[in-house]
């Protein structure tokens, strides 16, 4: 073979075989853990907010190429957000930013998105006068 | 022997890279990097063999000629065909070649053979027999004639994926026209025991067609001692070009043509016929005949081999299927990986120089599990982490070994990402394959985050 074929495009390729900020945050002050219906993949992103801001955040995923691809992009994407900005942070971000998916992908991505607002709701639900401060006020949509 | 470029094993890391200075620059280009590269998907493809290939070229370009011509350019092929018919018909041990049809491939040889015989039997009866681990190209043709007014009974198949023969006994009724088995499973690799199927279609007066696309070239198939009215192979499985399909059809049975125009094919498949494709099918098939034992003689222990090398190396790993043994075919493992899912093994494999295939929902356009996993009821959680690998005669025991110790590597990296297998070591959820008796089962913890039960 005299070059490398791959399924997905370079980003994702790279996102898949060298993940950003994979694993579990210690003293995490959000966490969602959310499954697609469609495919059975889980996602999980933990979030360190310090003054209405996302400090870090981390991932693990249990999918294929792409969903791991679209949670390692999806925590670069946020980190040094605040919790308005996060909480209005769109699937289309995570495709964008990776140059692309596959169609039948896409809702890797939404995954991720998904389980970045899991993560929100249970920092607004354990932190609700942190969350009282934040301009959006505290109402999360579920 | 077919010899795939295999190169010595070096210090690969996960990611495939690799100090440059071990590539041997006078015989790789620098760009290349110099991993071991091992085919375990023969199932989906093997290499043309060189002197198929020989035999092959002459009928693109100078022997070119339309078998229908009636001058020496046609005659000429005319004649190539029916040595390549003689060929097929030898491989399955048919009387004579006139009873082997030619078409593209396998999935047109199982539409003919639905379609075909329920067309031509349209009088008889509208109920068709199938076991509920055929090959999609069965699946979907049968459900096409759903459609149209037919019924079909899918008859169910054992945990090990084997036919049950009671319930295919009792699924035959007086207005059944076909039913189809097939020799071997495409995804979990269990041979059928096709001398009773055959007894059962033949008690009941009932044409029975076995699709022996993952069959032909490794095991014997013997058309008379089944019984069979019709049995489906393509070349392109055992060293020979794809482009070629071979029906063999017995004189008795009855099919309609689905594809229609010339009279090609004694009218039962209208269309030019791939001439170099037959020809160069037609000798892999005499070579597959030939040398069938040394085949298996070389897959089976490197089959067990690969199999025991991964049950030690890797935890939470099982065999789906039959063991290796009489009732699995010697090039197939189907394996199933707990707590990772299938297309990452599958990538990480590739990108580290090996061909394996997969059966999760994830490498599927459907986003649906291998049909054929949900039939022997394997638990969701385990088709998720399918993996399919299929030997051929090209893979040597290095090969084994370096799949195994890469593909433990790749377990350990994606489990290490894997929110499942954390959860599994904090005792949320337990193992299928070795339950602790602690926790929920991936299934319910599947359903709970996702708000859903998974399908």
């Amino acid at each position: 073979m005299s070059e490398t074929y791959t399924l997905y495009n370079s980003t994702v390729m790279e996102h898949f075989m060298n993940p950003r900020n994979m694993g579990d945050l210690k003293d995490a002050d959000g966490v969602g853990e959310v499954g697609a219906a469609a495919c059975g993949d889980i996602m999980k992103i933990s979030l360190k907010i310090k003054d209405g801001r996302i400090e870090d955040a981390r991932f693990k995923t249990f999918g294929c190429g792409s969903a791991i691809a679209s949670s390692s992009m999806a925590t670069e994407l946020i980190k040094g957000r605040t919790i308005d900005e996060a909480m209005a942070f769109s699937n289309q971000e995570v495709v964008d930013a990776l140059g692309g998916l596959p169609p039948v992908k896409i809702h890797c991505s939404v995954l991720a998105e998904e389980a970045l607002k899991a993560a929100l709701e249970d920092y607004v639900k354990r932190h609700p006068d942190a969350a009282a401060k934040s301009t959006a006020g505290a109402p999360v949509p579920a | 022997m077919v010899r795939y470029r295999s190169f010595p094993r070096t210090n690969v890391g996960p990611t495939g890279a690799l100090p440059a200075a071990t590539v041997p620059p006078a015989v790789r280009p620098l760009s290349v990097i110099a991993m071991r590269h091992v085919f375990l998907d023969h199932q989906s493809a093997t290499p043309v063999l060189p002197e198929v290939f020989e035999a092959m070229r002459p009928y693109f370009t100078e022997h070119f000629g339309n078998a229908s011509s009636l001058h020496q350019h046609g005659l000429r092929v005319r004649d190539a065909l029916k040595r390549a018919r003689q060929q097929m018909a030898a491989l399955v041990g048919a009387d004579s070649e006139e009873e082997i049809f030619f078409t593209s491939d396998g999935t047109e040889s199982a539409n003919l053979a639905i379609k075909g015989a329920a067309y031509a039997n349209e009088r008889k009866g509208k109920h068709l027999v199938v076991s509920a681990t055929e090959h999609p190209s069965v699946m979907s043709s049968v459900e096409f004639l759903e459609k149209q007014g037919w019924t079909c009974t899918r008859v169910g198949v054992t945990p090990q994926g084997m036919i049950r023969l009671d319930e295919l006994r009792a699924a035959i009724t007086p207005q059944t026209v076909l039913v189809a088995v097939h020799h071997v499973n495409h995804d979990i690799g269990a041979i059928q025991p096709m001398r009773e199927v055959g007894k059962v279609c033949a008690a009941a007066n009932v044409p029975l067609y076995v699709d022996c696309e993952a069959s032909a070239g490794w095991l014997p198939i013997d058309v008379k001692d089944w019984g069979a009215a019709m049995v489906s192979f393509s070349p392109h499985r055992f060293y020979g070009p794809k482009g070629v399909g071979v029906l063999y059809r017995n004189r008795k049975a009855r099919i309609v043509s689905v594809i229609h125009g010339g009279v090609q094919e004694g009218g039962r498949r209208a269309g030019t016929e791939n001439i170099p494709a037959i020809v160069g099918g037609g000798l892999a098939a005499e070579i597959a005949r030939a040398r069938l034992p040394q085949r298996i003689a070389h897959v089976a222990p490197l089959q067990r081999r690969l199999w025991e090398g991964l049950r030690t190396k890797v935890p939470y790993i099982q065999l789906n299927g039959p063991e290796p043994g009489p009732d699995r075919i010697a090039t197939n493992l189907n394996l199933s990986t707990e707590f990772i899912e299938g297309e990452g093994q599958l990538l990480l494999c590739d990108m580290n120089g090996i061909a394996v295939a997969s059966g999760s929902s994830c490498v599927s356009k459907s986003l649906k599990i291998s049909h054929v996993l949900g039939a022997i009821g394997l638990d969701h959680a385990l088709a998720q982490g399918n993996i399919i690998m299929t030997l051929g005669e090209g893979n040597t025991e290095a090969d084994v070994d370096y799949v195994v110790e890469t593909f433990a590597r790749i377990v350990a990296k994606l489990r290490g990402m894997s929110p499942m297998w954390d959860e599994f070591e904090r005792g949320v959820i337990d193992s299928v394959i070795a339950p602790t008796g602690r926790g929920k089962s991936f299934s319910q913890h599947a359903a709970d985050v996702s708000g859903k039960p998974v399908h």
